[in-house]
């Protein structure tokens, strides 16, 4: 057990906080090219697909020194690395281990350079939790899939360019994870319709996608036919780790402290009353929980065993908090926290909760509801039986 | 960066696992449970044979000379094994003594601690049942270089089978360690039994006790943060045995909700019951990272021990008591039932709870030390 940092790893941190030191100062910030300019730095750096293999244009940097540069990334409060943040977080390494070499080719650079947007095409509507029942259909026709059907809660769906797309090929199979196959899909395809959806904390995020006779080159397949779950199930993980969360719960926990502190709750300073202090308290434990979960998955990568169901655990934690602190925050602020136009206290930014507080699904529901979760941990891990 | 065990501590942990379950089984643990101070001389003699006595005692004492960090490892294992035995009361006393004794102290009370012949325990508490320096009111009154002492210790663990206590008192406004024997005149002790019929604790009573100039731990100069570190190291070893049982009361009810059949299916299968069990992973997986992140603290990075033992011994009081009904509940009515162990962890649960300090405690501490 060592939680210190070779001297190796310590001058890649000290490398990394001197560069978001010099193009992260104030000056830096105000200038009008300046998250052009960051991008650019970033990626000159190879620090944008930072463990990706170096053919393609990222880093080929390890897991630890990804940790690093995450970690100091947040807490210097940095633009992120790159853009198309779907395409870095799961489409990108779904690519690389699965992907022919022209796709890599082909794929991995735009994303590199932040080109344009990827979406995920997996939930439908009879189908989210239970996304290995889906029925969005592609038929072989000579050098082409044809798909009909349809997705929905598609992020960023309507001004993404590329779909990475899970289709149904075999609608006879014993088990139901096989027979799914995986399409990258270009988003202007003639009979592709996006309708977004409004969502409760006002924006449209998300959106239903209808595929009509579209037909997509068969070159565009990612890895086997009939084998789509493995790269969903790979992808997913990628997601799960949270390891590069903690740095912005911190941050947002430090936002609610700050709140507690300048506001009159009750008539009296919230920060000074035990049940707010323990909620803080207990939120802090939780995140410092997760920090040394996510080292502790760390240890297995670096021993080179694969991550797994484990990282539900963090999963069920962010979930909790990202509620939790949000309706804290409510609490705290009275019924000031109703105002969307502005909660008019003095000293803090108390916009940002009433106006911040209602987007929880975004990280509670994406990626597999709750329940999901338990049910991985416990049928995965405890080997309860599948209901 | 390594989060995981050595060679070493895995070796520990699986000769600590196998000789609890060849030694001290279920039905040697319910047997010790009944005897007056829940204490077999036997096991206590294995267990010093094998070095657990004396495991972070250095070796020059006598010791093995091992970290808090194979502490919580083998403490983990008799948690697990609910292990009547008063081994964290004297590996904290030995700490006390390792900490903030003089050689000459070392010499004198680390070797019999570690081969057993003496058994050790903190008496921090009082009337008030207050942790830390506002909890102590016990004055020491001046007799050449050493202290009289007249009062009571309340809630001393181990406190019947105990031969050496760790007595801190006031002396003017300094707070001031004393090593009191069990055999010096006009100390005395009264041992309860407590709803976790694993454990004992009680009072000690001094009646003008003599703690003589070379009885006093000089090295605690500060008294009031030597007192702090020592709250802190007890509280890793309480939450390393609470991991080790938290974690067995999970495997036990994951256990018989695979075998129990109701319905027509193990009752496993249905997510009122599987979803209950993954959130006990989902904290005592949890729990864990937090208490070797804390006893790893303890030694390498002292002055970040205070936070991570607070974190840990909060978190884990607030999951313990969750598992612990939970365990009970999830069998149905065959849970209540003396036979069954899961019962016998469900007491675990309430006894750690406010052990050196429970949830309110240690997340008002995280909330101070945090700023707010």
């Amino acid at each position: 057990m060592d939680f210190k940092l070779t001297s190796d790893e310590a001058a890649f941190r000290d490398e990394v906080r001197a560069f978001a030191k010099e193009n992260l100062s104030p000056e830096a910030r105000k200038s009008p090219g300046f998250l052009a300019n960051w991008l650019k730095a970033v990626r000159e750096k190879r620090w944008v697909g930072f463990s990706w293999p170096e053919e393609y244009g990222g880093g080929g940097g390890g897991i630890m020194e990804q940790v690093i540069l995450k970690e100091e990334m947040a807490k210097a409060g940095a633009p992120p690395l790159g853009l198309c943040l779907m395409g870095l977080q799961w489409v990108g390494p779904a690519i690389i281990e699965y992907g022919t070499e022209e796709q890599k080719k082909s794929f991995l650079p735009d994303i590199l350079d932040s080109k344009y947007q990827w979406c995920t095409g997996y939930s439908e509507p009879g189908f989210g939790s239970d996304l290995a029942s889906l029925q969005c259909k592609a038929v072989r026709d000579g050098d082409e899939y044809v798909i009909n059907g349809q997705k929905i809660w598609t992020s960023i769906a309507s001004w993404s360019k590329w779909m990475i797309l899970l289709t149904r090929t075999d609608f006879d199979t014993e088990d139901r994870h096989d027979g799914i196959t995986c399409l990258l899909v270009e988003m202007d395809s003639p009979g592709i319709e996006v309708r977004p959806i409004k969502n409760m904390a006002g924006g449209s995020l998300f959106a239903e996608v209808f595929f009509e006779n579209v037909r997509v080159p068969v070159e565009n397949l990612l890895g086997d036919e009939g084998k789509g779950w493995a790269v969903t199930v790979s992808a997913l993980a990628h997601e799960r780790s949270g390891i590069s969360e903690v740095a912005g719960l911190v941050k947002q926990l430090a936002d609610v402290v700050e709140l507690a502190k300048s506001t009159t709750h009750n008539g009296r300073k919230a920060s000074e009353q035990p049940s707010i202090r323990r909620r803080l308290a207990r939120a802090d434990a939780i995140i410092e929980g997760m920090r040394l979960n996510g080292q502790r998955f760390l240890t297995k990568q670096l021993k080179g065993e694969p991550l797994s169901s484990e990282t539900s655990i963090n999963k069920l934690h962010r979930a909790f908090l990202a509620i939790e602190l949000g309706d804290l925050a409510l609490e705290i602020l009275g019924n000031a926290s109703q105002y969307l136009g502005g909660a008019e206290i003095s000293g803090v930014d108390a916009n940002l909760w009433p106006n911040g507080v209602l987007d929880w699904p975004t990280v509670v529901i994406g990626g597999g509801t709750p329940n999901i979760q338990r049910n991985i941990i416990a049928e995965r891990i405890l080997g309860l039986p599948k209901d | 960066m390594n989060f995981g065990l050595t060679e070493e501590q895995q070796i520990l942990s699986n000769v600590a696992r196998r000789f609890l379950e060849e030694r001290a089984p279920m039905s040697t643990v319910r047997d010790v449970m009944e005897s007056p101070d829940a204490f077999d001389d036997k096991l206590w003699s294995a267990m010093a044979e094998l070095g657990w006595l004396g495991l972070i005692v250095d070796e020059e004492y006598g010791g093995v000379g091992l970290g808090f960090v194979d502490l919580a490892v083998l403490l983990e294992e008799t948690g697990r094994g609910l292990l009547p035995a008063p081994l964290i009361s004297t590996s904290l006393a030995a700490a006390a003594i390792s900490d903030f004794g003089s050689d000459e102290q070392k010499k004198r009370y680390l070797t019999s601690l570690a081969d057993g012949s003496a058994i050790g325990t903190l008496a921090l508490l009082e009337d008030s049942d207050v942790l830390g320096r506002d909890g102590v009111a016990l004055t020491g009154v001046k007799e050449g270089g050493g202290y009289r002492l007249t009062g009571a210790k309340r809630f001393v663990h181990d406190v019947g089978v105990a031969t050496l206590f760790i007595v801190p008192f006031r002396a003017g406004s300094d707070i001031v360690f004393g090593v009191v024997q069990s055999s010096t005149e006009g100390v005395g002790s009264r041992s309860h039994r407590t709803m976790d019929e694993t454990k004992r604790m009680g009072d000690l009573t001094l009646d003008n006790v003599l703690v003589a100039e070379d009885d006093v731990l000089a090295g605690a100069a500060d008294g009031a943060r030597a007192l702090v570190r020592l709250l802190d190291l007890a509280a890793v070893a309480v939450t390393a045995e609470m991991i080790g049982a938290m974690d067995r009361a999970r495997e036990i009810t994951t256990q018989y909700a695979k075998d129990r059949i109701q319905f027509g299916a193990p009752i496993g299968k249905y997510q009122g019951v599987k979803h209950p069990l993954a959130e006990m992973y989902v904290d005592v997986e949890t729990s864990r990272s937090l208490l070797y992140y804390a006893a790893w603290c303890v030694q390498e990075k002292p002055e970040a021990l205070p936070l991570a033992a607070a974190r840990a011994k909060a978190y884990a009081s607030e999951a313990f008591t969750r598992i612990g009904t939970d365990g009970v509940q999830l069998h149905g009515a065959i849970g209540f039932t003396a036979e069954y162990d899961i019962q016998l962890y469900l007491k675990r649960s309430k006894w750690a709870l406010p052990a050196f300090g429970d949830a309110e405690f240690h997340y008002e501490r995280v909330a101070s030390l945090g700023g707010y």
